[in-house]
This record gives C-alpha cells, sequence and structure tokens, in this order.
C-alpha cells in the first residue's frame, strides 16, 4: 500500500474542459422499475439485493432478478449496481462473502459499500466487483478520497455535505472517479451518524431499519419551557429534498463522473420522470456547452413527480430555515400516475394502457416518454379491450384502449392532472 | 483521558488548545494517567492544512494516542505524528470486528466500538479484532449529528431572536418527541453542527465483570452535560470497582453504594439504564 500524501501538491490550473459524459445512476426498487430506469436514460441503476442494504423494506432483487436486471440493462449499454451500504454486525458478516460472489456471478458491475469489512471482503473474493465507496462513509475531502483511492477503490460516492467548490478541489486533487447525489430525499444528519430509530424503536438505521424520525414533530425546550407558541410549527429534522436540476453545467464541469438520484423507494412514475429531465439535461449540455438553457418544461416535469419542496442542499450554502419542512408537506404539484402504454395502433390512433390509478373520460392527461416526448390531451375516447364504451378505468393493472391525439410508444407513461 | 478542541475533535466537554498539550500531558503523566487526543470531526478541504501542524504539537507534547475517524487524518498521521498510537472511533458506524481489523492494519491500535452493540457482539468483535478495544460505559450518547444548524434554522422559522440561539453545549436546549413527552433530548449547536445526544445515560458499572471478561481493554465515562461533582463521583465508582475486579476477581462483589452514590447526583429526567448492552435490534 502506498503512502503518498500530496499536502503540497498545487491545483491543476485553467479552465476544466471536460470531455467525459458523466454518468447518471439511478434507484430501481424492482425489476419494473430498473427496466423503466433504464428505458428513460439512466447509464446505471442501482438496487438492492435480499442482504446487507439499507433498505430492509424496499422489494429487494433476488439473483434470478438481478440477472434478468443485467440482461435488460445490457441491451441499452447500462449497468447494474448493487447496494450493500449497511454497517454490518457481527452476525452480519459470515455471509457477506458467499454474496457477494453471487453478485459476481450475476453480472453485477459494482457494489456501493461502507463498511470497510464488505469493501475489503470484495476486493478479495470478487475481484471483478467494482467496489465503490458509499455516501453512508461521509467522505468530504480530497486526502479521505485519496486515501479510498489508495485501497483501490475507484470511485468514491461523496458526503452530502460536500458543497460544489469542495468537489472541485477533490477533482482537482485526485484521480478518481466521483459519484454525488444530485436529486432526492436526504438524511439531514451526516449519512450513517444517526441512531435515532435504534433509540426510538430499537430499529437499527445503519442496517436498513431507519423509521426516519428526523422527520417527525418535535418540541423544542430552551431550559424548562417550549419556544413554541400558539401557531408556530413544531421542531423537526426533517430536510426539504434535493434537486440539482438548475445547476447542471455547474456539476459537469466541476467534474463530477456519477450523477445519483436517489430513491430505491420511489415509483416508475418518479424514477422514469426524474431520469428523463435529467438525461435530457445532460445530454443538451454537453451537445452545446455554450448554447445550453435549463429548459423550464424540465423543472415542471420534475415538480410533477416531486414528493416534498426541493432545495440544492449543501452545494451552494448551508441549508437553513427555507431548506427544512417545517409546515405541513404539500405536494407540489397536482398530478398523479395513471397508467403506461403497452401498446400503440398506428392505425386507429389507439393506445392500450395498463392503469395505475383510476382516470375516466373528461380528465386531463399526459403522455410522456424518453428524450422529452411529451402530449397533453383530454380523455376523450375510451373502451375495454373488447372495444366497449367505459365511463371509468376503476381497477389496478386493468388494461383498456385511449384514443390519443399524438402518437406514443409502449412504456410511455400517462399522468393525470388533479 | 481524552482531551481536545472542537476544531479538531466533537463533542469535548471544553476546549484544550494545542499550546496547552504539553502541559496538560505533564500534569497527567505525573500522576500516572494517560493522555488521548480527540481528532475524531469529519473533516473539510479547507481544515486539513491545519493537521499537519496540530499532529506535531500533539507528538511534542507526548500524547498518547491520537483517536481518529476520518481516514484524512490517519493519512497525516502516518507522516507528522509517526510515533503516536492511532485509535479508531467512527462513533456509531463502528460496528464489527472486521471493520476494526481494516483499521488496525493501518495502524490502529485500539478500536472505539459503538455504544449500540450488544454484550455478545462486543465480546465476539473483541476475540476477532486482536486489537484492544474501547466501550462506553458511563453517560449521554451521541444520537444524531449534522453539518445543518438545526436550532438555528428553525428558531429564524419561528421568527425568534437570535440570542436563544446558544452555541456550545449544556445550554439547556432539549428536543421532545411529540409522543414521548417524558424523554429529553439534549441538543446544541457549536462550530462541528448540531448534536442530539440521549434522553438517559448508560450505565454499566454493574456489568463491569462481565466486560472485563468479554475482553474489553478501555471503559470510557462520557462526561459531557454534566456536572464536575458527578463526574468525579463517577469515576471514583468504576475505579473502585476496577480495582477491586483487579485485586482478586473471585473475592469481587459489587458495592451497591457506589451505585447510589451515582443515582444521588443522577438528574431525575434522566434514567441510568444499561443501553444497548441486553437488547435485540431489528432491521
Amino acid at each position: 500500500m502506498s503512502n503518498t500524501l500530496i499536502q503540497d501538491m498545487p491545483l491543476k490550473q485553467g479552465k476544466r474542459q471536460r470531455l467525459d459524459k458523466p454518468e447518471l445512476l439511478a434507484p430501481a426498487g424492482s425489476l419494473e422499475k430498473l427496466k423503466f430506469a433504464v428505458h428513460y436514460g439512466a447509464d446505471a441503476v442501482y438496487i438492492g439485493g435480499q442482504k446487507y442494504g439499507l433498505r430492509s423494506n424496499a422489494d429487494n432483487f433476488s439473483f434470478e432478478e438481478m440477472r434478468e436486471g443485467v440482461l435488460f440493462a445490457e441491451k441499452y449499454g447500462a449497468k447494474v449496481f448493487v447496494a450493500t451500504n449497511i454497517y454490518a454486525h457481527q452476525e452480519d458478516l459470515d455471509g457477506v462473502a458467499d454474496y457477494l460472489r453471487e453478485l459476481e456471478n450475476a453480472g453485477i458491475a459494482a457494489i456501493i459499500a461502507a463498511d470497510p469489512a464488505i469493501v475489503e471482503m470484495a476486493q478479495q473474493v470478487a475481484p471483478k466487483l467494482e467496489v465503490h465507496l458509499s455516501t453512508q462513509q461521509s467522505t468530504m475531502n480530497w486526502q479521505a478520497v485519496q486515501f479510498w483511492k489508495e485501497e483501490g477503490l475507484p470511485r468514491v460516492v461523496l458526503a452530502r455535505e460536500t458543497t460544489m467548490e469542495e468537489i472541485r478541489e477533490i477533482k482537482a486533487r485526485v484521480d478518481v472517479e466521483i459519484e454525488v447525489f444530485i436529486h432526492g430525499a436526504m438524511c439531514s444528519s451526516v449519512s450513517g451518524r444517526c441512531v435515532l430509530s435504534n433509540h426510538f424503536t430499537d430499529r437499527d438505521s445503519n442496517r436498513g431499519g431507519c423509521c426516519q424520525s428526523c422527520r417527525w414533530k418535535y418540541d423544542l425546550h430552551a431550559d424548562e419551557q417550549s419556544v413554541m407558541e400558539p401557531g408556530h410549527n413544531p421542531f423537526t429534522m426533517g430536510s426539504k429534498d434535493l434537486c440539482m436540476i438548475q445547476h447542471i453545467p455547474d456539476l459537469i464541469e466541476a467534474g463530477v463522473d456519477s450523477f445519483k438520484i436517489e430513491g430505491r423507494m420511489k415509483s416508475i412514475h418518479y424514477v422514469a420522470s426524474v431520469v428523463n429531465v435529467y438525461r435530457q439535461a445532460i445530454d443538451a449540455y454537453m451537445a452545446d456547452p455554450e448554447g445550453y438553457r435549463l429548459r423550464p418544461e424540465w423543472v415542471e416535469d420534475i415538480g410533477k413527480a416531486a414528493n416534498r419542496p426541493l432545495n440544492t442542499g449543501f452545494f451552494y450554502a448551508v441549508p437553513g430555515a427555507e431548506e427544512h419542512i417545517y409546515e405541513e408537506e404539500e405536494k407540489p404539484a397536482p398530478y398523479d400516475f395513471a397508467a403506461i402504454v403497452t401498446d400503440y395502433d398506428e392505425a386507429t390512433g389507439f393506445a392500450t394502457v395498463q392503469q395505475r390509478s383510476p382516470f375516466r373520460p373528461g380528465m386531463e392527461i399526459e403522455f410522456f416518454g424518453p428524450g422529452g416526448r411529451q402530449s397533453f390531451q383530454t380523455i376523450v375516447e375510451m373502451t375495454d379491450m373488447e372495444g366497449n364504451p367505459l365511463a371509468v378505468a376503476r381497477h389496478p393493472l386493468q388494461k383498456v384502449r385511449i384514443k390519443t391525439e399524438k402518437p406514443v410508444e409502449p412504456l410511455d407513461l400517462m399522468r393525470k392532472k388533479l | 483521558m481524552l482531551i481536545g478542541e472542537s476544531r479538531f475533535g466533537m463533542r469535548q466537554p471544553g476546549d484544550i488548545l494545542s499550546g496547552d498539550l504539553k502541559s496538560a500531558v505533564l500534569i497527567a503523566h505525573r500522576l500516572g494517567a494517560k493522555v488521548y487526543v480527540n481528532m475524531n470531526k469529519l473533516f473539510r478541504n479547507d481544515e486539513l492544512a491545519a493537521l499537519p501542524e496540530y499532529l506535531i504539537s500533539i507528538t511534542e507534547a507526548g500524547g498518547d494516542a491520537i483517536v481518529f475517524g476520518d481516514p484524512a487524518v490517519l493519512m497525516n498521521a502516518r507522516r507528522h505524528a509517526p510515533g503516536v498510537k492511532l485509535f479508531w472511533n467512527a462513533e456509531m458506524t463502528g460496528t464489527n470486528s472486521s471493520a476494526a481489523s481494516y483499521w488496525g492494519r493501518r495502524g490502529a491500535a485500539r478500536a472505539v466500538v459503538a455504544r449500540e452493540l450488544n454484550e455478545e457482539e462486543i465480546g465476539d468483535l473483541k476475540s476477532k479484532a486482536e486489537m484492544e478495544i474501547q466501550v462506553q460505559v458511563h453517560g449521554a450518547t451521541n444520537i444524531y449529528y449534522s453539518h445543518r444548524n438545526l436550532v438555528q434554522s428553525y428558531l429564524e422559522h419561528l421568527g425568534k431572536e437570535a440570542s436563544l440561539v446558544r452555541r456550545g453545549v449544556d445550554r439547556g436546549l432539549f428536543l421532545v418527541e411529540a409522543e414521548r413527552p417524558d424523554e429529553r433530548f439534549p441538543v446544541y449547536e457549536d462550530d462541528n453542527g448540531t448534536h442530539v445526544m440521549s434522553p438517559d445515560d448508560i450505565c454499566l458499572l454493574e456489568a463491569l465483570p462481565e466486560l472485563v471478561q468479554a475482553g474489553v481493554d478501555s471503559f470510557y465515562i462520557e462526561p459531557l452535560l454534566k456536572s464536575e461533582e458527578y463526574n468525579e463521583t463517577v469515576l471514583k465508582s468504576y475505579r473502585a470497582a476496577l480495582d477491586l475486579w483487579k485485586r482478586d476477581p473471585g473475592a469481587y462483589k459489587f458495592d451497591n453504594l457506589w451505585l447510589t452514590s451515582i443515582q444521588r447526583l443522577q438528574s431525575s429526567e434522566r434514567e441510568l439504564g444499561f443501553g444497548f448492552l441486553y437488547k435485540e435490534q431489528v432491521y
């Protein structure tokens, strides 16, 4: 192991000319979500297996599903990563080696690990698996990044506390891939440094048991008295969600190698919408940096999928009063996921869709697909699969036909205005 | 004892600045005690430049060990404090023997284990880690740490006077969760961010023989949020128990006075308990 410490190394000078396109990395809580994430433009997806991941409540992947996911992703040239990001206890250690070998055999490209126990085991038993250092290690300075590079890790996911300025310096000083979260929910604590769940419910947050106690309501007492007065909102640690759509050029110019979207528990609609938008923004910037303009519909479309109010985290300033959720959470935009397009008949102009929430004729809807294809219309003609007119699509997964004003494609999504 | 200053170490009950390290170490050494210097912070780029000088001052002061969590400290210590022992303390993320050994092979002589482990886990960890382990046996534990200024943010949201933002430990601020009115969680903000502490105090005095037999090498008493009198009393009780055990484990008998002297000074709002020592957690 080398032990270089380039304390006095000068920063590279001059304006960076970014040549490589950054990776867009999306979450996939299930095989279906994986397919949508890839179809909508993710270069890589990260999933959870049955063990060692931090979303013990998610629909995690079996090895068989992983293999199928990897094959699907390969058709698009995309990779599949597995989050093995727990901090293991003694009882967790025994099965790690076998599990990692299985991941390697399933064609997984990388694991995302925080615990050195898992990092080291992967290096020993599954050499074809890349090891990416998880954000749970809270790496936020360039020397720590240098340390992990020297330990043989090709990629470090930075702590969400790292600022844009710090990312620039890290990229300038250390030649290693840097991944940062650009969108989604955030721990308000330094990742991994919170055991509120353990104390409140005996559920271990660092092994996937987090019950989001940071988002609960608290009363702040100064001395013996509450600071709350009538009409005041209670104290909370809950953060607004991260959204960096307005700052794609900054992220690319800082040299970030992988743009990560949070949300293995989120819906198909969420993943597809968010991936779709960032895919367009990254492609637009890479195609023509000088002519790049943020398109208002990107911001709108993110809003249609958002569950919480949005902010830019630590990138430009320490989050303050405006960056936490003291008010009741409001859904920012009145849209809901309604259906998935499974077929389109050019001759009749009818799309076959699979219902995901009820809709009826007269509703304003939107179809959208990869690359920003988008069309708005009112449902006028709607029938069952036998061609009988339908007054409402009430049943989950029910297939119905809708006359569309513009052509649509299978895997396009339909949302309804509420 | 563990000393330090907030530029490098988090949640110190008070600062002993680098200029005073030498005299602090002298006093402790004269009394036969060791001095460990706390550098358990997670550092930012612009804080790295101060590390070499501080590490050199620890070396020159004769500090007995450096406590680190951030690998940047390890990198710098290899170069600037090569003769000083390193203790790994990653707070709640120090949870298994393989991780401890990982840092052991990279220079750490001791692992500080998470307070959320139970006795079986501690014993198993010790038997497999092949290094010293340190366990907190008494006091409050940090249960949430953020780089955000959460008290300040909230008071700004309420439009309250900034005077309520009392920075520093033990300033009488508490969080009370809506459905648990009897538990008061001390919260404070300092230059390193926001710290939330447990609503109760660990007290493993009665479990000391079990922990000694499990191979625990060092028992840590957390002095944060406590009076000097309280901390002295706690120290005396644990000292007496450990000395008695050392003299003759076979004749060891728990002296209830050790406990009652602590209980007498214990805040009625903070229960003394075994923390996670006998708990099973789920996930």
